[in-house]
């Protein structure tokens, strides 16, 4: 459930001349190096020399490449060969919103593949994905390389694979323990060529911890599935998808009773109401897993039969997270159990839960940290469920909040103003006012006093997404005061090149950016030129750059790929460039470069 | 308008029943966009415009009432929506949308919006009274797929109260001098129209509830004849 992205540093960059030579011995200095944890520590250490250098990539077991363009799989295979765990992240998030043409990486996570079966990374036990498209074959060739010794596979947001490739996976690997596929845009099958790939396991008792696959579209056979819960006596996390009734889920939960974290599927029962579950014995099922006090998250509710919501009243003393965000609940029905919510830290719901609903959430759920509001309709012109009624009484009630993403359709600088001063905790604030360009509502003034009071006040923020009509001014405040911002999202805002200029000269620690719409210039993006080696990305489009400007950066920053997507072909005299993607990378570009991407 | 005076409070009303004020003058906008973009009917002053008998009568009566009091309340034209905004996954957007056209046609759903119809894979239940008979029913529209096979099934599930007696069928049974009860259905809109009208793909979206009442109470629903236009003044 987890997409927020994390506190992680940047990846090393290459070591620089070392200095005088370290007296310490090499193997001493691994020993000491592998209680090293937290990546921005080992990343330092890795930069001290080049003794530290050998010896922090020789005992770095959990390696990050979050720009998987960054660095080719041969070049951190040799780097780091004691690697257990990769994370790799692929595509910019601009692409779920349809804005990158497909086909763009098509091959990013072959060559790692053909690296891990090549034997690559011998140690390697867990692999994270987000984002990035993975082929069945792919899959194929890990499950056939580390039939024994794979543990965990994590997809998040990714595509392309279908059941034939989660079949491999179950079928080969024997050890695993955990297997998530959440929110990914699988490849669509016909029905008589889709897998059950939860039959795949090996009829043996597993060690599974984790098993989800909430945004699987096919239905899998209910008798595998139970049967596989039940020889899975270390199951702790289990999610399943909308074809799974709510009869079925009860007799999965008598058969998990510590299950922690649950992915209930549909929560409706069988069509027909056949399947004879009762509001009654819902709630039994519920009380006993809640008896050992270990369920602690809940999410799914696809297709909700709102009668049976109540039912989770029962365990929510316990919860720390529940995840409504497929489920349009009122503000009747969230009443009904939200007020023995008070231990909850994280909550999903839809704006269908209203103003009076938020309110209901700002008065119980005290210990709240992560709130999102999703909505139901998105789309500019749609009802307004939610306002800034609701984010300031959330910013009254739960002042403990250090992450928020809120849609609603208008918004006033008032009541950012006050969330900036009663949550000083707050590290992402997303606010997505739905309307382009819409002013504050009641004075008629740009948004630019609320963002302007967010960076201000709010001294560990580092994630911001801005919206609503915004001028310069906004960008000057977030240049200012934005210290620790490591990821801006900017749409359909500012006036001129100066707000481009605030946010590269004043957000020093700004790793990732991504700008859309936004009437920005050359001259705003060459005044980045000191700083973009120290990001990951940055994305414009639909802004004024012309191929000039581009090619300035281009030629002044050798290592920065520097894509123009959709863009213009060798014609010097066509100027705009639609999409602007540029990244650091130790390879250089990469050669799987589709028709409409030029790289300059 | 409508001399239909039942008890569904058809008062000229913007919007879908159930939403608010807001409601209305968003929704409204919504439902009209539906209309132009499937219809391709111009919004007003059309009453005159020939019985053009391809168009459905139903949303043609319909059609003058609610211009002339759009025009009183329009909402501005919907924007040009830009591509990727606002900013969620079509993942979800696809999720929300068959959800909500499956909320729509359950009874009583707290908000009401007028979504891309999706619809037929899903069920369409809505209830279906009889007058005078004691308890209501429930019909899945989906289920059939004509008017004749819906009439045979509510004929079914009330044969128990009626004496036998025919439903009206289609369009072109004057229902004064024919059966006993007619078939009425309430649509998005709130109105109260004669069954039978519409093409039954349009019906089954449109309809929330069906009622059958007697004929005798139905005069003010009913077409004068079928040839001229039909006006619910």
């Amino acid at each position: 459930m987890s997409e927020e992205d994390e506190d992680q540093p940047p990846p090393p960059k290459r070591p620089r001349a070392s200095p005088p030579a370290d007296q310490v011995l090499d193997n001493v200095l691994e020993t000491v190096l592998q209680f090293l944890d937290a990546p921005g520590d080992r990343s330092a250490a890795s930069l001290v020399c080049r003794s530290w250098h050998r010896a922090e990539s020789a005992t770095r077991e959990a390696v990050a490449v979050r720009n998987i363009l960054a660095a080719s799989a041969a070049r951190t295979a040799r780097r780091f060969p004691r690697a257990r765990s990769l994370l790799l992240k692929g595509r910019p998030r601009f692409a779920d919103f349809n804005l990158l043409p497909p086909g763009w990486a098509a091959s990013a996570f072959r060559p790692w593949a053909a690296a891990i079966a090549a034997a690559a990374f011998p140690a390697l036990t867990s692999l994270n994905l987000k984002r990035i498209p993975v082929t069945d074959a792919d899959l194929e060739l890990i499950a056939r390389a580390l039939p024994a010794t794979f543990l965990e596979l994590s997809l998040l947001l990714c595509d392309g694979f279908s059941s034939h490739g989660l079949a491999s996976i179950a079928s080969h690997c024997r050890g695993l323990r955990v297997l998530n596929v959440v929110e990914c845009d699988m490849a669509v099958e016909d029905e008589q060529e889709v897998v059950d790939w939860v039959a795949a396991f090996p009829p043996d008792p597993t060690d599974l911890e984790s098993l989800s696959f909430e945004c699987y579209g096919y239905a899998v056979s209910f008798d595998a599935l139970e049967a596989l819960v039940v020889r899975s006596p270390r199951l702790k996390r289990l999610g399943v998808n909308q074809h799974v009734t709510l009869g079925q889920l009860r007799r999965l939960m008598t058969h998990a009773p510590r299950l922690t974290h649950l992915g209930t599927g549909a929560f409706r029962p069988a069509d027909g109401g056949d399947e004879g579950i009762d509001f009654g014995e819902m709630v039994t099922a519920f009380a006993n897993s809640g008896r050992g006090r270990t369920l602690v998250s809940l999410s799914g509710f696809r297709d909700l039969a709102q009668e049976y919501l109540p039912t989770i009243a029962v365990v929510c003393i316990n919860l720390r997270t529940l995840d409504l965000s497929y489920a349009p609940v009122t503000p009747n029905q969230i009443v009904m159990f939200i007020r023995q919510c008070f231990n909850l830290e994280t909550l999903w719901v839809l704006d269908s839960v209203r103003d009076e609903g938020l309110e209901t959430v700002a008065m119980y759920c005290k210990k709240l940290r992560s709130l999102r509001v999703m909505p139901v309709v998105a789309n500019e012109d749609a009802d307004e469920l939610v306002s800034e009624v609701g984010l300031a009484a959330i910013s009254r009630g739960c002042r403990d909040l250090r992450s928020i993403l809120y849609f609603c359709q208008s918004m006033t600088n008032a009541a950012v103003i006050d969330m900036s001063r009663n949550c000083p905790e707050l590290k992402v604030f997303r606010l997505c006012i739905m309307g382009r360009h819409q002013p504050d509502h009641e004075t008629g003034e740009p948004m630019d006093e609320g963002f302007g009071a967010i960076v201000q006040n709010c001294s560990k923020l580092t994630r911001l997404s801005t919206s609503g009509h915004l001028t310069d001014r906004a960008f000057e405040y977030i240049g200012k005061y934005g210290k620790s911002l490591r990821t801006l999202s900017v749409a359909f805002a500012g006036n001129s090149d100066r707000a481009l200029q605030h946010i590269l000269q004043g957000c020093s620690k700004l790793e990732k950016l991504e700008i859309r719409d936004c009437p920005f210039g050359d001259a705003g993006l060459l005044s980045g030129m000191h700083h973009f080696y120290n990001m990951r990305f940055v994305w414009m489009s639909g802004c004024n750059l012309t191929l000039q400007g581009c090619k300035e950066v281009a030629r002044q920053l050798p290592r920065m790929v520097v894509e123009l997507i959709n863009g213009p072909p060798e014609d010097e005299r066509t100027e705009d460039v639609d999409i602007l993607y540029m990244y650091r990378s130790l390879d250089g570009p990469r050669e799987d470069v589709p028709p409409f991407v030029k790289i300059l | 308008m409508a001399g239909v005076d039942v008890d569904v409070g058809t008062e000229l009303r913007l919007g879908l029943p159930g939403g608010g004020a807001e409601a209305a003058k968003a929704g409204k906008r919504g439902f009209e966009e539906t209309i132009d973009l499937k219809l391709t009917l111009p919004t007003a002053g059309m009453e005159e415009a020939a019985a053009v008998k391809t168009e459905p009568a139903a949303e043609k009566t319909k059609r003058p009432a609610e211009a002339a009091a759009a025009d009183a309340e329009k909402p501005p034209a919907p924007k040009a929506q830009a591509v990727g905004w606002p900013p969620v996954r079509s993942y979800r957007r696809n999720v929300m949308t068959v959800q909500s056209v499956k909320n729509k046609k359950e009874e009583e759903p707290e908000k009401q919006q007028p979504t891309a119809n999706a619809g037929s894979n899903s069920s369409a239940f809505v209830k279906v009274s009889m007058d005078g008979a004691p308890y209501l029913r429930k019909v899945d529209l989906n289920m059939y797929s004509s008017y004749k096979d819906l009439s045979i099934a509510l004929k079914k599930m009330f044969s128990t109260f009626t004496t036998g007696n025919n439903l009206n069928e289609g369009k072109l049974v004057d229902p004064v001098s024919g059966a006993d009860v007619v078939t009425t259905y309430e649509d998005k809109d709130g109105d109260w129209m004669l069954v039978g009208d519409v093409p039954w793909e349009m019906f089954v979206e449109s309809c929330k509830r069906l009622r059958i009442m007697k004929s005798s109470e139905a005069i003010g629903l009913a077409p004068r004849t079928k040839d001229k236009c039909k006006n619910k003044s």
